[in-house]
This record gives structure tokens, sequence and C-alpha cells, in this order.
């Protein structure tokens, strides 16, 4: 396979996952706003941040309104992981390695881009967001679908996957990283109303508001639910559950190709870090400390990856 | 579709039968439908000037066009008669020139040719192949009268089209060919990489590996490049991909470098090595011209076959045609006049609004001018600079062509035409029965483009 085409599906991968991430942060904080009295501006300060573009925000905008923070997101062409940049940059990827994807996988990828187009043209009405989070949900889903339906389980597909997982884990760990103080210890005692809300919204951003009330038997607190999002290998949008996925697929290429690059090791020792540890020890030495390293390994893995396989010249 | 008895002509009778027992919104709702398909599947093509509209689909006509089995067999008689010629005409001259030597063609207009690539000289390209894909334009005037219009030597495109449009139509219409019995078009892609394998250079050892070089996704007929690279099951490669590595064309994999030994370019001439023609180029690849000649790397087309379908050189295939197999071409020219000569410029002025005045080099329908249905300012216009580069361009009559149906919302109605067959070429001439039809979408237009609003459709040869 080419180097170039290994690095388009990484990266198509990588920005159909975001742009679902995306609509997820978005709809936990249309919800926080709706649960709320008063402005809800601050909630979508954290939106922002956990999407990691306050500051692209900032350039273009002076002031922040829920409207703005929602349009930025969803459509605006300036913010490179606003969904609809996301879902372009998806489909030029696809285009690109053509070749190696399905027809029935490049189908739902071009029909996801034909419909959010036209949806996404003009700035959206309050009163539309259900449906276009719904489409992009739906759109993303099925393309996801098609992939796993019809794709041979070879190196393309192992490109794939390590792609979708890098930035599911780098979307959950951003997540955590910006609203650990909500699931401080120290905090966690005070058990305000408030914090229960923003309990809530984290799980609701990772899809995981009715899972873990099943995992965890209903019962909310701040290391249980760090332990959903960081620990528990069964919940598909964990930090340990994404490893899982990178470290098997990496172990299929390493076969195929009979090589070991730096990625291995990085990806193994992450996981190692993810599967040894219980939760308190990690609330205990210091979450955000814990978060902010996992973020610089995952950044690295990706590197070690496109090094490792050749991405570029 | 119909005679002048206003009755069905033989290879349209069994379609004719059909569609008379067709409901006519159910067949516009079909080409809605089709046009869905196209889109779905993204069969698109960019159009270059146009920022925001830049990829836009082919208006697709669900009436095919049909050619009986015997009007077919002598056009493709025509059509080897002529790849054949081209094939020798290029080895000609770019070794011993005795077609230029018998004072048959002008040396100027070969050797001060921009197509013309002295690099070329002396060097046998693999298995003596210069065009292993030809794609040669066809117009049809009358029962059995086949004009041809253009040569596409170098890097014809359309292909894509001519599959895609057949599979659309079985899935839109499985019963029409049960009624009918159309020849299958679908092996194209199979037998293109057959033919390209076949051509492997002598430095190739085991199983040849063929790729497509594209100019990237943001060629116009990007599309088409994916669609053939999956079709036949190989590498789709852009120009950064690859670098020459130990005297060999390799491409940069998951696992390290591994050598191309065919390299269907989709890329031209110009941009195919930097070192060797334009510098600025970052489509090609340094060195590949080095490669090529050490007889480690095919390159399909060659190199300089352009020179071949040249506007300039095309006024004088009759005699190219004749010179090389030592017979009259089966196909006629369409009668060319060469502005470079001052008869014919003269002339060409005087009958300026019956004429069609192309480009020598151009090429897309851009740059010419259709007399007949060109206002007075705009021939002037054209006149001034016929008349500044006359060496420019060559004028033609416009022919009666011949119409068929297209779905309009009416109903039906008659448009113009082109025909597009494909040739492959290897130790043998293989022509796919059917092609790629062009049609003038617009009424009374002879432009068939699809850069200028012309459609497609289905190309039936029929088996009898």
């Amino acid at each position: 396979m080419l180097g170039r085409t290994a690095n388009g599906l990484y990266w198509m991968f990588r920005y159909i996952e975001r742009a679902e991430n995306i609509a997820r942060l978005i709809d936990a904080g249309l919800r926080m706003a709706l649960t709320r009295s008063g402005s809800s501006d601050e909630d979508w300060d954290g939106v922002l941040q956990s999407a990691g573009v306050r500051e692209d925000f900032d350039a273009v905008h002076a002031t922040l309104t829920s409207a703005d923070a929602i349009d930025f997101l969803l459509r605006d062409r300036a913010n490179p992981s606003s969904v609809m940049s996301c879902i372009d940059s998806a489909r030029n990827n696809a285009r690109m390695v053509r070749t190696a994807l399905t027809r029935e996988t490049w189908e739902a990828t071009n029909e996801c881009w034909i419909e959010l187009k036209q949806l996404l043209s003009r700035r959206a009405k309050p009163a539309d967001m259900p449906e276009i989070i719904d489409v992009i949900k739906r759109r993303t889903g099925l393309i996801r679908g098609a992939f796993h339906g019809t794709m041979l389980r070879d190196d393309i597909y192992n490109f794939s996957r390590i792609g979708t997982f890098i930035e599911r884990a780098d979307n959950t760990a951003r997540i955590l990283d910006v609203k650990y103080y909500v699931l401080l210890p120290a905090i966690a005692k005070v058990g305000s109303s408030l914090d229960n809300k923003q309990w809530e919204s984290i799980l609701r951003s990772v899809s995981a508001h009715r899972s873990y009330s099943w995992v965890y038997d209903g019962d909310y607190s701040p290391a249980n639910i760090a332990d959903f999002l960081i620990l528990n290998d069964r919940m598909p949008r964990s930090l340990a559950y994404s490893y899982d996925k990178i470290v098997t697929n990496l172990g299929y290429l390493a076969k195929l190709y009979g090589e070991n690059h730096a990625a291995h090791d990085t990806a193994s020792s992450t996981m190692m870090l993810l599967r040894s540890r219980a939760m308190e020890d990690i609330m205990e030495q210091g979450l955000h400390e814990f978060i902010e390293e996992f973020i610089v390994h995952n950044n690295r893995l990706g590197e070690e990856i496109s090094e490792g396989y050749r991405f570029y010249r | 579709m119909m005679n002048a008895a206003s009755n069905p002509r033989q290879p349209y009778e069994h379609y004719h039968e059909w569609y008379e027992g067709q409901d006519r919104a159910r067949l516009i709702a079909k080409s809605k439908e089709a046009e869905n398909l196209f889109r779905k599947t993204g069969i698109t093509f960019a159009v270059y000037g146009h920022e925001d509209s830049s990829e836009k689909l082919i208006p697709f006509d669900i009436i095919p066009r049909i050619i009986s089995g015997r009007e077919w067999r002598k056009l493709a008689q025509g059509i080897e008669q002529r790849v054949i010629a081209l094939n020798a005409f290029l080895d000609d001259i770019y070794h011993k020139q005795e077609i230029i030597k018998a004072g048959r063609i002008p040396r100027e207009l070969i050797e001060r040719n921009e197509a013309f690539l002295p690099q070329m000289i002396g060097f046998k390209p693999p298995g003596g192949v210069y065009t292993h894909i030809v794609g040669t334009d066809i117009v049809r005037t009358g029962e059995d009268q086949f004009y041809v219009l253009e040569d596409n030597a170098r890097t014809p495109s359309g292909v894509s089209y001519m599959l895609e449009n057949r599979e659309t139509m079985m899935q839109m219409f499985p019963e029409l060919f049960h009624i009918n019995k159309v020849r299958p078009v679908e092996d194209y892609p199979k037998l293109l990489r057959q033919s390209l394998a076949s051509l492997a250079p002598p430095g190739c050892s085991g199983k040849p590996r063929v790729a497509v070089l594209t100019p990237g996704i943001f060629n116009s007929a990007y599309y088409e490049h994916a669609f053939l690279a999956d079709m036949m099951g190989v590498e789709l490669v852009e120009g950064s991909d690859l670098r020459v590595v130990d005297g060999k064309v390799k491409m940069r994999t998951t696992r390290g470098y591994e050598a191309i030994d065919v390299l269907y370019r989709r890329v031209d001439d110009d941009f195919l090595d930097p070192l060797t023609f334009r510098p600025d180029s970052a489509l090609g690849i340094p060195g590949i011209m080095d490669v090529y000649r050490a007889g480690n790397i095919t390159i399909a087309n060659a190199p300089g076959t352009g020179i071949s379908d040249d506007k300039a050189i095309y006024s004088y295939m009759p005699e190219i045609v004749e010179f090389y197999t030592g017979r009259k071409a089966m196909l006629e020219n369409v009668p060319t006049w060469r502005c470079s000569e001052e008869d014919s410029l003269k002339y060409v002025l005087e009958h300026l609004s019956e004429l069609v005045v192309k480009e020598v080099h151009g090429s897309g329908g851009y740059g010419m001018l259709v007399g007949p249905t060109a206002s007075k300012k705009e021939c002037a216009a054209f006149a001034e600079k016929l008349k500044a580069r006359p060496s420019n361009y060559i004028a033609q009559p416009t022919l009666s062509l011949s119409t068929v149906p297209i779905m309009v919302n009416k109903g039906i109605a008659p448009r113009h035409v082109d025909l597009r067959p494909y040739v492959l070429v290897s130790d043998k001439v293989q022509i796919i029965p059917g092609g790629l039809t062009r049609v003038a979408l617009k009424e009374g237009s002879l432009v068939v483009n699809s850069s200028q609003g012309g459609g497609t459709k289905d190309t039936w040869v029929l088996e009898d």
C-alpha cells in the first residue's frame, strides 16, 4: 500500500470520528443550556475548549454567544474542526484513497458530504438543531456501517481503525482535560446540583449517560465517572478501549509487514499505564497531570505511526 | 432512430417497439434516478474556472445510441487501419523519417511542433508501441458514412463513462438487454491491464507491476483515474509517491520502496519529468525519462505521441495512412484548411460563417469558433485572432451530422452526437465494441464537449 494511501485512510477516519464527536459536544452543550436557568455562555466556553478550538474562535469573534459558538462548531470553514470542515476533509481524503475503499464505504461518505453540504449551507436555526445533530450522527453511522460490513480486514482496515481510535482517545482525553476540576475529590464532597449537571454533561458528551447507570448501578461519583471514561475497557469511548483497539491493529500491521516500529512500544506502554493502575491511584497522584501526560503520549503515537509507515516523504 | 420513411432504422427496431410501450412519466422519472445514481457514485468532473461549482455531473441521456453489427465491423476495420498507421508514423518520425524524406509531410511541421519530443529520437519504446490507448473521435453523417474528427492518441479520457453508462442502463432497464443482443464493454479494465502488462520493459523480471499516474484529486478527470485503477486492481499513484531509486521508478509504500514496471500516466508530457521537460512540474517524477531510456519502465502512452494527434498533422492523415499501410484510408478525414497556407487562410476568412475554426493545440472545445452559430461580432473578433496567428488554426466545414434521439420533458427530440470508441494496442489491436457517445444537449448545437454543456449516452453495438 502507498504511504500516501495509509495517510489518507488514517485522516479520513480521524475526520469522520471528529465530526461525530463535535456533534456530540454540541448536543451536550445544547442540553446544558436547556436545563439551566440564566446565561449558558460559560458552558459554550467549555465546549469550545473541549473541541480544542477556543483560540480559533477568539480569532474570529470578539464576544462569545451560544449562537456564534454553535455556528463556529457546526459549519464555519475557518474552523478546521467544524463538522463541515471535517466532512470536507474526510471526503477529500476518501477521494484520494478511493481505490482502497469499497464502493459502499465511498458512497456512504460521499452521500454524507452531499447531505450535510445541503443542510449546513446556511446558519442553523435553533429549532433545526435536533435534526441536524441527528443527520450527522446517522450519516457518520452509515459510513461506519458500510465500512464494517464490506471492508476486507487487511492493512487498509487497520490504518482506518487506528485513525478512528487515536482521534477518539484524543477527544475523550480533551473532555476530561477541560472538565477535570468537576471530578476532583475535594469538590466532589460538596456535591451540589450544579456538579451533578456537569457530570451528566460529561457523560452525555461521550454518549455514555445511559450506559453509565447500568455499569455503576446509578451511583454518580467523580471516581466512577473518571473510571468509566479512562479505565473501563468495555466502554467504547474510553481511553482503555481505544488503546486496546490501537494496539490490536498495530499488532496486525506488525505481523503483516514483519516489522515493529517505535509506535508499537509507545502504544503498548500507554496501554499498560491504563491497565495497571486503579482509579483511586490516578486520582491520588493527580488526575489533571495524568490526562495531560496521556494527551502528549497520544500525539506522539500519531507521529510515530506516520513516520514508521512512511505517510510522508 | 428513424429512417426517411419514418420507420425505425433496423438496429433500433427492438428498442423502438419497447419504447412505444413505455409510460413517458416513468421514463422521465428514470432520468432523474440516473442522475442521482451518478451523483451518489461521485462520477463527476471538474470544470476549470468555476470555483463555486468545482464538481459537475455530465448529463446522462437514457436513450441508447445503437449501432448495427455490420456498421460496426466496417468502422472497426477503419479504426484499426488508422491506429496501425499512427504507430508506424510515430516510429518513423522518431527514427528514419521516411515520410519526410518522401516529401509527404513538411519537415518543419514535425520538428517545429511543440508535441514533437527530440528526446524520443532513436528510442524504441517497449514492444514498439507508442499509442497503447487511443480514443478516435468519429461522426456519422449517413448510412455507412463516417468521418474521423480527431485521433486522441495521447491520453484519451471518458472511458469510465462508457463503463458507468452501461452499468447504469443495465441497472435501470434490465429488460432491454433481454430483447437486444448488446455486445459487452465491461471487459475493458481487464483488457487494459493485460495489454499494459504485456508491454513490460526489458528490465522487468517477474510479474509486471502496473500503476496509474494521476495529477491528483483536483484534476478534472480524477474520478476516471481512480475508477480505472480500482477496476484494474492496480495502485493509483501521484508524482509525489514516486522516485527513481537504483535505476527503477519506485513507489513509496508502507513497507518501503517498491518498483513499478508499467506506468499508465494521465499526466501530460510537459509535466512528466522536471529534469527533462518543464522544470516547475510538481506532478512528475524527476529522472523517469532516464529510467525509460534505460529500458526499466514502460510509459503509456509513450512520451511524444502527441505529435500524431496534433490538429496540424490531422489534415495529413489520409497521406499518412496510405504511406504506412499501402492502402487508401477506409475512414474519411473531415476536409481541413490549414490556415498557415495563404490560399487556405483567404478561403477561411471569406467563409468564416460556414466553418468551424479550431486551435491547432486546443482541446475540450475551448478557443474554437462555430461559424454557423456565431454572431457577426464574434466572427469579426475571431478573424482578427486568425490573422494575427494563422498557423495556430485549422478550419473545417460543418458536417451535416446525423442525430440520435434524446429524452426531453416533452418526449424525444433529435440531437447531434459523436462517438469515441476505445482502442488498446499491444501486439494486437483491440477495439472495444461500443464507446462514448457524446451528445450536444442544446437544440441544433454541434459542440458535444462536456466542458461546454454536452452529455453522454450508452452506446450499443449489436451482435448480428
